[in-house]
């Protein structure tokens, strides 16, 4: 239990961490992972956004695509979590829990997804396409694999550098793995050989696309051992699963072992965005065990194991709606960005701007 | 001592290793002892090891790479074999490393350098010009030295600009031109040269074209027509300034470009002349490029495919007698 708070009370450092799990909150169970308790915090943050994200898209106050993580948060919080300051994140389109573990502020997400023009994309993108590349959290292009090779050049620039300890995680999706970038994006992360954990998240689905028409090898982790990477599979509704597999990833990543791959199975609890009611997912594959809510599974084990007392969840629940209502307020509050106002210029060099004038 | 146009973007990219340690060279074969296809890193790699890099044939994932580096701190210098195999690259430039800094504040300080353009027997994969297809999206400069000064002092300015920069360097040039001596600075990016002055017509070109374009004046000269010939030195961005001073004093244009025509750098120029310049037309403005096919394998067919000196000459002709 020490061993759990002195964790807990390290990471409270970070921006925007959940508020410590406290003495009160420590209960009489063991849980199965030190940062176990942690990374339920970070999910039920994320998922308590992307809820409020969603009715907000329904209320007709967010202009754009929402596109959450629902089933998807364990493997998130865990490509998250173990990221310190000096290492490479390339999220993806699921990765609310992670990106809060990683550091990104919620005012951030609710910023972008309003429109405000202080949010880090100020108008000029939207939504899931954030991030603040100076903080090493790089910000996806909707072109799926091409993150790959851009962390393994951030990683090579660290290495030219001089740097020691650091590595990159960079998240995929089953589908996007089919794309020709993704393929020389990891291979060259082999050539290369640098510090880098990929974590490839099976869904079963590409928007409506199933695994059948995906891919037709026997297993997606066979692919591991023919880019040269290691592998390893977990199961994505297991929190504690996801922490030991990705966390174990990642230290290996960090003491120079060949780059990783983990695979990773659930089932997408949504629509691919919240515009489809992916009404193509089959009742057969809502049954399958890897369809089972991963934020369910890690609460029923918390109280199974009496981790925590349900006044202490309670209230994490509502710390959690408090912190999104602020950030979405706040959001709602500033101006947005203004087409006769805004800085229409593509380039940094301000001498080589062609001008049509 | 004389230098060629591939010499001096050999030793470019050595002051650049030796002055800057950010600077890095990432592309297919141009490590080891071989030193790339047209050996325009030849000896580096000894000379500067773990900084000259050769790469799988990925060029999605070297400039992928490479935008990461650069965003990072460091100055790649990416070696596509051929310009034409940038193509399957084009979604990291044109939209990754394109849209950077617009969208996150970053500039992404890569230069990708792209061996251009037609030599004889290269057939359709092995000479295209590109610089038409990268000047259409946002966030990139494309740079097009015609000669060995330019191609050697700007592609020093382009590892030094922030921002991402394509650089189309013309493998018919890399033998054929020659110098005395490298320079210790040249003109900066953006500003066109006046190449020969004249008065009756302005031809505005870039690259291996502007040598064609020299070649007519020469010979209008001959008889009795004085041509002014603009190097535009970069597409993107472009000197309409110079291009319209010129046309004020000549009254008409010929724009040239080895790309395809449809939509390419002439086809802007004469855009922006006529919307900025229409009165001091005494002529329509005239364009040539390379024929809309893709580019010919033999010889009598490739030589006739892109402009040349006598279709130039041709076409000046006619439009110095409307
Ligand atoms: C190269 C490319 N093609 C098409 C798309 C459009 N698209 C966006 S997400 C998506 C499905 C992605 O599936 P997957 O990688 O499994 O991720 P998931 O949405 O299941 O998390 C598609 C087809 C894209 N973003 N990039
Ligand atoms: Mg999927």
């Amino acid at each position: 239990m020490l061993q759990t708070a002195q964790r807990t009370a390290k990471s409270k450092g970070k921006k925007g961490a959940p508020a410590s799990l406290g003495e009160a909150a420590v209960g009489k169970g063991a849980p199965p992972h030190d940062r176990f308790l942690e990374a339920f915090r970070w999910m039920l943050l994320a998922r308590t956004l992307e809820e409020k994200l969603v009715s907000l898209y329904r209320g007709g106050q967010i202009t754009g695509g929402v596109y959450i993580g629902k089933g998807q948060e364990a493997v998130s919080v865990a490509c998250g979590i173990f990221l310190e300051k000096g290492d490479i994140f390339a999220p993806l389109i699921r990765d609310q829990a992670g990106r809060s573990a990683f550091g990104e502020p919620l005012i951030d997400v609710t910023r972008t997804y309003l429109g405000s023009r202080l949010g880090p994309m100020r108008g000029r993108d939207g939504n899931i396409h954030r991030g603040r590349p100076r903080d090493n959290q790089l910000a996806m292009i909707s072109h799926l694999g091409a993150m790959v090779s851009v962390t393994v050049g951030a990683l090579m620039a660290k290495r030219f550098r001089g740097e020691k300890g650091f590595i990159g995680l960079s998240c995929i999706g089953e589908g996007g793995m089919q794309t020709g970038s993704f393929h020389e994006g990891m291979n060259i992360a082999a050539v290369e050989q640098v510090p880098l954990v990929v974590v490839a998240t099976n869904n079963h689905y590409a928007y409506s696309t199933p695994n059948d028409r995906e891919f037709a090898c026997h297993d997606l982790i066979d692919r591991a051992i023919g880019y040269g990477f290691e592998g390893y599979t977990v199961d994505g509704t297991d929190l504690a699963n996801c922490l030991d597999v990705i966390g174990g990833a990642v230290k290996r990543a960090r003491v120079g072992r060949p780059p990783q791959l983990v695979v990773a199975s659930i089932l997408r609890l949504s629509g691919h965005g919240e515009h489809d009611d992916a009404s193509y997912v089959t009742d057969e594959i809502k049954r399958e065990p890897f369809a089972r809510d991963c934020l369910k599974v890690t609460e029923h084990t918390i109280v199974d194991l009496k981790l925590v007392d349900t006044e202490t969840l309670a209230e994490w629940r509502r710390d959690a709606a408090t912190q999104v209502d602020v950030a979405i307020s706040t959001a709602q509050k500033e101006a947005a960005p203004e087409g006769d106002e805004e800085d229409w210029c593509a380039i940094s060099t301000r001498d080589l701007v062609d001008s049509l004038e | 001592m004389s230098i060629t146009y591939l010499e001096a973007i050999r030793e470019a990219q050595a002051k650049l290793l030796r002055d800057d340690e950010r600077v890095f060279i990432y592309g297919q074969d141009v490590g080891g002892t071989f030193g790339g296809a047209f050996k325009a890193t030849k000896g580096l790699a000894k000379e500067f090891p773990g900084r000259v890099l050769n790469t799988p044939i990925s060029e999605d994932a070297m400039v992928g790479t490479a935008i990461g580096a650069a965003m990072h701190g460091m100055r790649p210098i990416v070696e596509m074999q051929f310009a034409d195999f940038s193509s399957t690259a084009l979604n990291q430039i044109l939209n990754n490393a394109g849209t950077h800094y617009w969208r996150t504040d970053v500039p992404i300080p890569i230069t990708v350098r792209l061996p251009s353009g037609g030599t004889k027997g290269s057939g359709p994969f092995h000479s295209q010009s590109m610089e038409s297809i990268y000047a259409h999206y946002p966030g990139l400069i494309v740079m097009t030295p015609a000669t060995v000064e330019d191609a050697y002092t700007m592609l020093i300015e382009a590892v030094a600009i922030d921002d991402p920069v394509i650089y189309c360097e013309h493998k018919y040039l890399y033998y054929h031109l020659k110098a005395e001596k490298l320079p210790t600075e040249g003109l900066p990016t953006g500003k066109a040269r006046i190449a020969r002055e004249g008065r009756d017509l302005t031809i505005a070109t870039y690259s291996a074209m502007l040598h064609e374009a020299l070649a007519v004046a020469e010979q209008l000269a001959t008889e009795g027509f004085e041509t002014e010939v603009i190097d535009l030195r970069s597409v993107k961005p472009l000197d309409t300034n110079t291009v319209l001073a010129s046309v004020a004093r000549t009254g008409r244009l010929l724009c040239v470009g080895e790309s395809f025509p449809w939509g390419s750098a002439t086809a802007e120029i004469i855009a922006r002349v006529t919307a900025e310049g229409f009165h001091l037309l005494d002529a329509a403005p005239q364009r040539m490029n390379a024929k809309d096919t893709p580019i010919p394998y033999h010889p009598n067919l490739w030589s006739v495919h892109r402009p040349n000196a006598k279709e130039i000459a041709r076409k000046a002709r006619a439009l110095l007698r409307e």
